[in-house]
């Protein structure tokens, strides 16, 4: 029975992974990533880590393909587009340069493939364990949220800590990177005032207050 | 099953997502095959430690998670600001660090 899903959802995993690189246009490629991410999870199941499956759907299917799709939907086909007419106008040749690109691409997959099974199946198993690929029972309560959440707050404290410190750094990176910048070289007369409104929260960082009009450009 | 098959799976997703790094041009999809390697290595992770029946190979998969999430967040932001400055959306186009 358990080959059985597992030879479903490995298919489902790879079949979702092909899905995303294949797939013209990129919102199909986000929901091709979602069922390769659910499929995944019934492999993670399989392996009995339960917490991570439901952190892999829960967060990663559910949150991060969200932020995905938002984006998509906002730069979308027109990032493409623009892209297009650049490309088609001066080079001819461009598309036997993208087609020697996929071959190459595809070798050098492939050629990585055939590498890391190698390594993965060929000898490094038995060189980390001399008995062959078998399963340790573990504690009972292996995989369990109590299990993982007993080490994250004990032995794994640390990472958790600097896990926890990386996000907030990301957060406020991203707001920074995608917030909106003034016109490209003209002069905001609003720059040079300041009221202490502004100094908590500055002109032009995408406020809801700018985003009706109501202060700033 | 043996652990095996579960390394096999690793191994071909995170072949698949190097094709497709090194294959599109939207970078948004490069984002999104990035994930993809970043999960066969997650598969591989999960898969050892349920061989050595520990978890700290299922607490190195959570941290890879959280660190995906990071790089999501710092690369959509990237695609929106390319956006706003109307460059074209096409990592053959955007070589200006190139020199």
């Amino acid at each position: 029975m358990s080959s059985v899903i597992f030879f479903i959802a490995a298919i489902g995993v790879i079949s979702g992974a092909i899905g995303v690189v294949m797939m013209r246009n990129p919102f199909y490629s986000v929901l091709s990533l979602v069922v390769h991410l659910v499929c995944l999870a019934v492999l993670f199941l399989l392996l009995r880590s339960e917490f991570v499956a439901a952190v892999q759907v829960v967060v990663y299917a559910g949150a991060v393909m969200v932020l995905y799709v938002f984006v998509v939907a906002y730069v979308g086909d027109e990032g493409e587009g623009i892209g297009a007419r650049l490309r088609a106008g001066p080079t001819a040749t461009n598309g036997s340069v993208s087609a020697a690109l996929r071959l190459g691409g595809a070798l050098l997959g492939g050629a990585l493939l055939i590498e890391l099974l190698i390594a993965l199946l060929g000898t490094g198993l038995e060189a980390v364990n001399s008995h062959g690929a078998g399963y340790s029972p573990g504690p009972r309560t292996y995989g369990t949220p109590a299990y993982i959440g007993n080490l994250l707050l004990t032995r794994f404290l640390l990472v958790f800590e600097v896990a926890s410190f990386l996000l907030l750094v990301a957060a406020v990176g991203g707001v920074v990177l995608a917030r909106r910048r003034g016109g490209l070289g003209e002069d905001d007369p609003e720059q040079g005032r300041l009221t202490p409104v502004e100094l908590l929260r500055p002109g032009q960082t995408g406020t809801m207050a700018e985003g009706i009009g109501s202060r700033g450009r | 099953m043996t652990i095996a098959w579960y390394l096999a799976v690793s191994a071909i997703v995170f072949a698949i997502g190097a094709v497709g790094v090194m294959t599109r041009r939207n970078p948004l999809v490069v984002l999104l095959c990035l994930e993809l390697m970043l999960n066969g290595g997650n598969l591989a992770l999960i898969a050892f430690a349920r061989m050595w029946g520990n978890g700290d190979g299922q607490i190195l998969a959570i941290i890879v998670m959280t660190v995906a999430a990071c790089e999501v967040c710092i690369g959509l932001g990237m695609i929106v600001a390319i956006y706003r400055r109307r460059l074209p959306i096409d990592v053959d186009e955007l070589r200006e660090l190139q020199g």
